[in-house]
């Protein structure tokens, strides 16, 4: 029998993630929440930059647009603004989010406009073999960094809260129910919703970091990730090296497509 | 006489852009092409249509992709540095084979050299300046009407091709004002992307079986739930590797424009056909080109004026054909030779090829061309 949010999928298996890839249930999270929140697929577009957690969008089955590195931001408020009914979903990985697309993702949380952003952060460069990505952790291994990553990491989603998302949660791969569930409550808000998910790369993040195999590094990832409500008892020196997951960030601002409809029926009223 | 105005070639473009239809402008501000986003910043509200100041000009890019992904006519328009980050999305755009319109108003480069002075620099960059394997049309304007009328025109082809079409304006005609007048009751004739009419489960958005190379192009939203990618692609749009797939996807690309040359391409003629001297220009040095040839013209010197419209597709025949029996052919431009060489390329070895160059933001003037002339002559 078919699951129901099997609908959400295209008929083109085999797809191309490695065995124990975290992409797969990221989709199927995603999948799930779809589900939970009805949505009909001709309602809902998805769009993704480049990198092996941004093939996503050659998987499911919306109006899909695989755009460049980096890019998948602008091309979703292109989309946004044209088409505001629709649901818009954007697919990112680390590099894609917080490297070269890093100034399209600041502006499109100062937008705030109304679209989910799902991050997969696998603290690694997955698609070009390995390389260090602005969250790969100081000292973590890469094949660009052989003798260990110097570079400090960013905190996307205090970038995101900073640069005004207001909708900022962090889930991973682990906690998976956990994960539907916060891309349902990101969706359902108005606004920039933003969902960095902690994921798992086991092939060119876990072996060169001797977190060998998938449920090594599954089980990696679930001791270091603290819910929110936990973290919150805990001092600085016990959450370091962890990640605190749930929703980290909740606000009401002005959403950007509506603002923009504001501007438009006051133009057409003839208010100077 | 109560339509006739005094305006801005910048402003042309933008006025052209509305007449075309366009709903949707975005842009990163860039000398000397701003005025074609303050226009549109304050006409496209009132049409209810889309603007938007990007964070740059590759977000410019991916925005106007992503607009017509759905439907609207999108365009950005930039100068040189702006230009040259666009190119990676105008490479998305021709693979993925989206409709857009890319106006540049060239300046002289690299990098930010003379930012308020005018150039043809851009020229080859427009045929060349995103890797790979592609086709592309490039326009370029010599007046303020022909700016209006040819913006509509680079609407109509980017749909009629599914392609990107890049308009090549430089600062000299960008900032000229000039007489702009309308007919009576002048209505545009406009060319929308033909949209598939085959069932939702069968329609594929890359197919390889119309006379003219073109598929039908669906809308997001139009219920024809498909994908579009910047891999090479089969005729559903998935990522292929197969060498005959991708041969053939990339050979119907390119050809749907270069096998079409011949409707694409736009030329104005002035004593061409039996002159000695032909002088080539295009864009704002063949108002220079004119008035010297009408100059020369009438002291009874055998000298005629080509001036390509269109610049790419590149109409290797035709210019062929115009230059045979001419005792030397002269090409002007503010660039060192960027369209001289394509010509060269063609045109009988035996015929002298003159290359009016100029590089230091200075307009090339009558005189020039006349001495270039009086040279080969
Ligand atoms: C402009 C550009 N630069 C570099 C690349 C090469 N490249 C492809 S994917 C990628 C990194 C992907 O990493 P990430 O976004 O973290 O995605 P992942 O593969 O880990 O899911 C890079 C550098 C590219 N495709 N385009
Ligand atoms: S390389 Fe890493 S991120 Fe890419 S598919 Fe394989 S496991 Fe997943
Ligand atoms: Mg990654």
């Amino acid at each position: 029998m078919k699951k129901c949010y099997e609908k959400y999928f295209r008929d083109n298996l085999p797809q191309i993630f490695c065995a124990g890839c975290g992409n797969g249930i990221v989709m199927g999270a995603w999948a799930r929440a779809m589900e939970k929140m009805g949505l009909d697929n001709n309602d809902c577009v998805g769009i993704s930059g480049i990198g092996c957690s941004s093939r996503i969008t050659s998987y499911i089955d919306l109006y899909t647009l695989h755009t460049a590195h980096g890019r998948a931001l602008p091309f979703a408020i292109g989309v946004k603004m044209c088409k505001p009914e629709m649901n818009v979903f954007v697919f990112s990985g680390d590099g894609d989010c917080a490297a070269i697309g890093g100034n399209h993702f600041i502006h499109a949380c100062r937008r705030n406009i109304n679209m989910t952003l799902i991050v997969i952060n696998n603290s690694i460069y997955g698609m070009t073999g390995g390389q260090y990505s602005p969250l790969t952790p100081t000292g973590h291994f890469a094949t660009t960094a052989p003798y260990g990553n110097i570079d400090p990491a960013f905190d996307l989603c205090k970038l995101a809260e900073a640069s005004g998302a207001t909708f900022v949660a962090r889930g991973d791969i682990y906690h998976a129910r956990q994960l539907t569930d916060l891309i349902v409550e990101g969706h359902r808000h108005k606004g920039f919703s933003v969902i960095e998910v902690v994921s798992g790369c086991p092939i060119s993040y876990g072996r060169r970091n001797k977190i060998y195999g998938a449920p090594a590094l599954l089980k990696h990832i679930k001791e270091h990730s603290v819910p929110v409500a936990t973290a919150a008892k805990m001092g600085d020196e016990d959450l370091k090296g962890k990640w605190r997951v749930g929703v980290l960030y909740k606000a009401e601002a002005k959403e950007y497509v509506e603002a923009y409809q504001e501007l438009v029926a006051k133009v057409q009223g003839g208010i100077k | 006489m109560a339509n006739v105005r005094l305006v801005q070639g910048n402003v042309a473009c933008a006025m052209g852009a509305l007449a075309a239809g366009s709903t949707f402008y975005a842009g990163y501000p860039i000398t000397p092409s701003t005025e074609i986003a303050e226009h549109m910043a304050v006409a496209l509200p009132k049409i209810g249509g889309i603007f938007l100041q990007m964070e740059d000009e590759i977000a410019s890019m991916g925005a106007i992709i992503g607009a017509s992904c759905t439907g609207a006519k999108a365009f950005t328009a930039t100068s040189g540095p702006g230009f040259s980050l666009m190119q990676e999305l105008i490479g998305y755009a021709a693979m993925t084979e989206i409709p857009c319109v890319i106006v540049d108003v060239q300046r002289p480069g690299p990098s930010t050299a003379l930012p308020t002075l005018s150039s043809q620099g851009d020229v080859q960059q427009a045929r060349w300046g995103c890797h790979g394997f592609h086709s592309i049309i490039a326009i370029a304007p010599s007046s303020i009407m022909e700016i209006y009328y040819q913006m509509i025109n680079a609407f109509n082809l980017a749909e009629k091709y599914r392609t990107p079409v890049i308009f090549l304006m430089d600062e000299e005609i960008g900032h000229l004002r000039e007489r702009f007048e309308l007919p009576d009751n002048y209505k545009p004739e406009i060319i929308n992307r033909k949209k598939p009419e085959s069932d939702l489960e069968v329609y594929l958005p890359y197919i390889n079986d119309q006379s003219n190379g073109v598929p039908p192009m669906a809308n997001f939203g139009d219920g024809y739930r498909y994908h579009i990618s910047g891999l090479t692609h089969n005729e559903k749009g998935f990522y292929s590797s197969v060498p005959s797939v991708v041969d053939t996807e990339i050979r119907r690309m390119v050809g749907k424009i270069e096998d079409n040359v011949d409707d694409i391409a736009q030329f104005e003629e002035i004593g061409a056909a039996d002159c000695d001297i032909l002088v080539i220009a295009y864009g704002s040095v063949a108002r220079s080109a004119q008035e010297a040839v009408e100059t020369m013209r009438a002291d009874g010197l055998s000298v005629g004026l080509l001036r390509p419209i269109v610049l790419w597709p590149f109409p290797t025949d035709y210019f062929t054909k115009a230059c045979i029996g001419k005792k030397a052919v002269v090409v002007a431009e503010m660039n060192l030779g960027q369209y001289a060489r394509e010509i060269r390329r063609v045109v009988h070895t035996d015929i002298p090829l003159k290359s009016l160059t100029r590089v230091d933001g200075e307009f090339v003037y009558p005189d020039d061309i006349i001495d270039a002339v009086k040279e080969v002559l």
